[in-house]
């Protein structure tokens, strides 16, 4: 151990590479307070072990309480009324019959006919008004006494049709087209691109010289893929309280981001931060839907504050499917021009995609960054239609995104005719994903992959293979405090919450790893803004946030310990360690006292420390305010087994095997879920899910879960899940996230398996059986 | 329906909309499609039902009693309150989730005289006799019913919003298969979703807890 000169940082070596190839050491500055390097896992006593869920008792009794489950005295129960037409102008608002009915204690315009601004709705579902009540079910009476008078104007829905020159414009469209540009000019979403009818875009990147990337290409292959609109069908409903008092706002929200949706608070009802106070504890799931404070947020605060009582408003099945968030639809035309050894010349990628009325469309980074290739030309472009915003879902952008290029690296490998492992290993730079596929083509048995459609009878057996890319991210405002009490009781506090990934456990396994104490020995608070701010869960990035700093505050929690125990044990403080629930001295383990005889030494009644997140040990790649991407990236790579009935259409995916990465694991067991998560929902991805509005009337036509189809247990195959240990020597613990690179992979994997069962490429999501018997002939396409 | 006799009219919906006007309305329509005499016996059935001296019951809270994980609790509920939200309301037992309100996710599974239903699916009034368990009623003083420590064990669980309706539907496929298959633990699941993607480790749990029942 080296310290600086300026006492900031000392040089430390830290574990460094990947367990299955060998691992060495890596050197890196480490901030002076922060603890010694974290050994590899198999020298740990806690952390890396499959731990049962620590708040999993709660979960199978029952007993956890989610944000539906919050009751308040006096709690008001909020219904929003939403629009029925997907374009219209609102004339006037009468509420006066839902003012007079018994229940109701306060209505709230959310449009406003005297209002520009707001008196145009833009789909079908969206705010108009809502109402208090003094129970759900008068609030539902009174919400359906408002009537809006609406002028209908013309609409657009189908993303194709909507970037035609005469498409009903959804922007502007109000005051006409002369109007449009200097309306439109006011919408701050749209600024930065330029924006044309109902398209805004391109957004351009380019590296090297595309065109002349193509002229040197041996062979070029080329595609359109497609991709459906994907909704969250999170279990817990959107769901909020809200107490607006006049000294401040306590927010029960089932949220992503405790720290997060106070801001928004903050900003929205111009309160101070430290006014605001954010709980949640079970999240019902939240898939990128649940990040923000949401119109129903706003409108359960409003309602609160206008009603001088807490206001409960958790959305129907029906709500949730229509304006609670979306994964983009997108069409994508990919080009990729290679040599004939393989090596990539150049890749070009045009997109349009639609998050309804907002942004956020694209494709991700996995065309431009996958591969290796010197020249990449891209423009990528939002298509608005009136239907419910979109926004982030497992692994945004990247999941589209590779759908196309996963599959036309595919195409290539078999023109070049070049296995598609082999054809990575020499396009792809990434050690990790080559590892990753060595052991996933050992363990799945690619060999036994024949060429496509070999299958003689009409039920065709198929393995295909993709790979997933996703940042490493991390958020730098992230702080977490560990408690010791004289009678050994252990606390660990942030305001981070566990969406279901586990958290909870793995930060218990932190602090019990240094403590030398059990998981169930430490009592995990999260979910609630009065404790010191922690990550979003979005991103993948919670586990890579939160855990240094957990490490690091208990950490610093022993060595005051330790200290305090030294003088008893007539040794340094420096001699001592803890281990198997005992403060004992390092080269004498049989001299020592019992954790919690070492706690009722200490000076105080409790003792306590809060450390934030640090930058990464060797740096980050980028950064923007809080949000940092670590120097690599998270590699994945999926392998599926499919067979396809070409008679009936219907393809059954028989078997995943998935191989991740995610730095240091933490809970093996946890990954597993977590893995088996994401590959299900790229199932239910490829297969099942999509929204289907109607073209003539624009209304969703399944927002529900019995023609909305998600993947369930009949069409579960048998998945297996191998974390890599992969160190690079980063933070105090080295570990990231898991949960989206997990679900990228699937979809293009299964993609490649029809291919290679049928020998007819489905580029279009979901592969139904309607489209596989299209592909192959059997039926018109469309039908 | 015996139980559920029309004809209380102490607080009206709508000003001058009755349930027995509603009633003698639709009669008159229906009337008009099959003939004066059927109309004629729904009038009759209306207008005399106060006077046959049966309870009447709704729109407003009634009160009723039930056996809930073997206790009697008795309670007001409104004849329109499903079985989910007067577990969740006015008993307190809030275990029981709410996920769609149309049978749809099966989160809401509870078990009555041991079968296990969609409780969102139920009036309240309906239930009668039968006795009521909820996820609250599975563990025995405080000892995990084995299914439950087998979710826990296998990670069977991440947001856990699915897990009590698992947990009651796995539990009661071991009640009466208690050595399944994993293609019967599929069928138990089969109308349940879960969106975190749990069913493979549901499999091995529910498995797993069957196992010390083998001889």
């Amino acid at each position: 151990m080296t310290v600086e000169a300026d006492g900031t940082s000392r040089t430390e070596r830290l574990p460094f590479g990947i367990g299955s190839v060998g691992l060495g050491e890596v050197e890196r500055q480490v901030p002076f307070d922060e603890p010694p390097p974290l050994p590899p896992n198999a020298e740990l006593a806690v952390i890396g072990k499959s731990i049962p869920r620590h708040n999993g008792r709660a979960k199978v009794t029952g007993t956890i309480q989610y944000t539906v489950d919050v009751r308040l005295p006096g709690m008001l129960h909020g219904k929003i009324l939403r629009a029925t037409l997907p374009h219209a102008r609102i004339r006037t608002i009468d509420t006066s019959a839902a003012t007079r009915h018994p229940g109701v204690v306060a209505v709230m315009l959310i449009a406003r006919p005297d209002d520009p601004a707001t008196a145009v709705v833009r789909y079908i579902g969206s705010p108009v008004a809502a109402v208090a009540a003094t129970s759900p079910a008068a609030a539902a009476e009174a919400s359906a006494l408002i009537r809006v008078d609406y002028e209908a104007l013309p609409f657009i829905v189908d993303m194709d049709k909507a970037r035609d020159a005469s498409a009903p414009l959804v922007y502007g469209s109000a005051a006409g087209p002369a109007a449009n540009a200097a309306e439109v000019s006011e919408i701050p979403m749209l600024a930065g691109l330029p924006m044309n009818g109902n398209v805004r875009g391109p957004a351009v990147e380019r590296r090297g010289d595309a065109a002349q990337g193509f002229a040197q290409a041996d062979v070029i292959v080329e595609g359109e893929y497609r991709t459906q609109v994907q909704t969250h069908c999170c279990m817990e409903p959107h769901a909020v309280v809200a107490d607006w008092r006049a000294d401040g706002l306590t927010m029960h929200i089932s949220t992503q981001s405790t720290a997060g949706v106070r801001q928004e608070l903050a900003q929205t009802f111009g309160i101070p931060l430290h006014r605001v106070r954010v709980i949640v504890d079970g999240v019902g799931g939240g898939f990128g839907s649940k990040s923000s404070l949401g119109n129903h947020g706003r409108i359960a605060v409003g309602l609160s504050r206008q009603a001088h009582a807490p206001v409960r408003i958790v959305l129907d099945r029906q709500e949730e499917q229509m304006d609670s968030g979306n994964r983009p639809g997108t069409w994508q035309h990919l080009r990729v021009g290679a040599r004939h050894e393989g090596s990539l010349t150049a890749i070009s990628l045009l997109s349009y995609g639609t998050a309804g009325i907002t942004v956020g469309a694209g494709l991700g980074n996995v065309s431009q960054t996958l591969y290796a290739c010197p020249n990449f030309d891209g423009a990528q472009h939002d298509v608005f239609i009136n239907a419910g915003p979109g926004c982030a879902m497992r692994g945004p952008g990247n999941t589209p995104g590779a759908w196309g290029l996963e599959q036309t690296i595919d195409e290539l490998a078999e023109r070049l005719a070049i296995d598609p492992l082999a054809l990575r290993d020499r396009i792809d730079l990434s050690p990790t994903r080559r590892e990753e596929r060595r052991i996933g083509a050992e363990r799945f048995g690619w060999g036994r992959r024949r060429a496509p459609g070999a299958d003689p009878g009409p039920v065709k057996r198929g393995l295909g293979m993709a790979q997933s890319l996703w940042g490493a991210n991390v958020q730098t405002n992230a702080s977490c405090e560990v408690r010791l009490m004289r009678d050994g009781w252990v606390e660990v506090l942030s305001s981070v919450q566990d969406i279901g990934t586990g958290i909870t456990t793995v930060l218990a396994q932190v602090v019990a790893e240094v403590l030398g104490l059990q998981p169930e020995a430490i009592t995990v608070r999260i979910g609630d803004t009065e404790f010191p701010a922690g990550p979003p869960s979005n991103g993948s990035r919670t586990t890579a946030s939160i855990t240094p700093p957990a490490r690091t505050a208990a950490w610093r929690v022993l060595q005051t310990l330790l200290r305090a125990a030294a003088p008893t044990l007539k040794v340094s403080a420096a001699e001592l360690v803890a281990r198997d629930g005992r403060i004992v001295v390092r080269d004498n383990p049989s001299r020592g006292m019992r954790f919690a005889e070492a706690a009722a030494l200490l000076r105080t009644d409790r003792i306590s420390e809060v450390a934030s997140r640090s930058d990464d040990y060797g740096g980050f790649r980028q950064r923007k305010g809080d949000a940092a991407v670590a120097l690599e990236d998270l590699g994945g790579v999926q392998f599926a087994e499919v067979v396809v009935d070409t008679e009936t259409g219907v393809i059954r995916v028989e078997r995943v095997v998935a191989i991740h990465d995610c730095g240091r694991p933490m809970n093996p067991l946890h990954i597993e879920s977590q893995v088996q998560g994401g590959v299900l929902m790229g199932i239910s991805y490829a297969l099942f899910e999509n929204r289907i509005l109607d073209q003539n009337t624009g209304r969703m036509v399944n927002p529900n879960l019995e023609q909305y189809k998600v993947v369930g247990p009949h069409e579960t195959p048998t998945i297996e899940v191998v974390a890599l240990e992969n160190y690079r020597g980063h933070s105090a613990t080295d570990a990231y996230g898991i949960a989206e690179p997990a679900n990228i992979a699937t979809a293009p994997a299964i993609g490649n398996a029809v291919y290679n069962a049928i020998g007819v490429r489905l580029r279009t999501l979901p592969m139904t059986p309607a489209t596989v018997l299209a592909a192959l002939g059997k039926i018109p396409s469309g039908s | 329906m015996a139980r559920k006799t029309v004809g209380d009219d102490r607080r009206p919906a709508e000003p001058g909309l009755s349930r027995r006007s509603f009633l003698q309305g639709s009669a008159l329509a229906t009337a008009g499609a099959t003939g004066l005499g059927a109309a004629s016996v729904l009038i009759e059935q209306a207008e005399a039902a106060p006077s046959t001296g049966l309870p009447v019951v709704g729109p407003q809270p009634v009160p009723i009693t039930l056996k809930i994980n073997g206790a009697t609790r008795t309670l007001q509920v409104e004849p329109r309150m499903t079985l989910a939200e007067a577990l969740r309301g006015p008993l307190s037992l809030t275990g029981t989730k709410i996920a769609c309100d149309r049978g749809a996710f099966s989160a809401c599974t509870v078990w009555l005289d041991g079968v296990s239903v969609a409780s969102c699916m139920l009036l309240t009034v309906d239930v009668g006799a039968r006795s009521v368990t909820t996820i609250e009623g599975l563990a025995k003083d405080g000892q995990l019913h084995p299914i439950q420590a087998a979710f826990l064990e296998h990670d069977a669980l991440q947001c856990g919003f699915c897990t009590p309706g698992m947990v009651m539907s796995c539990a009661a496929l071991l009640e009466h298969t208690p050595h399944p298959t994993a293609a019967d633990v599929r069928g138990a699941i089969s109308g349940h979703v879960c969106r975190c993607g749990t069913y493979p480790h549901v499999i091995a749990a529910t498995l797993a807890a069957a196992k010390p029942r083998k001889a």
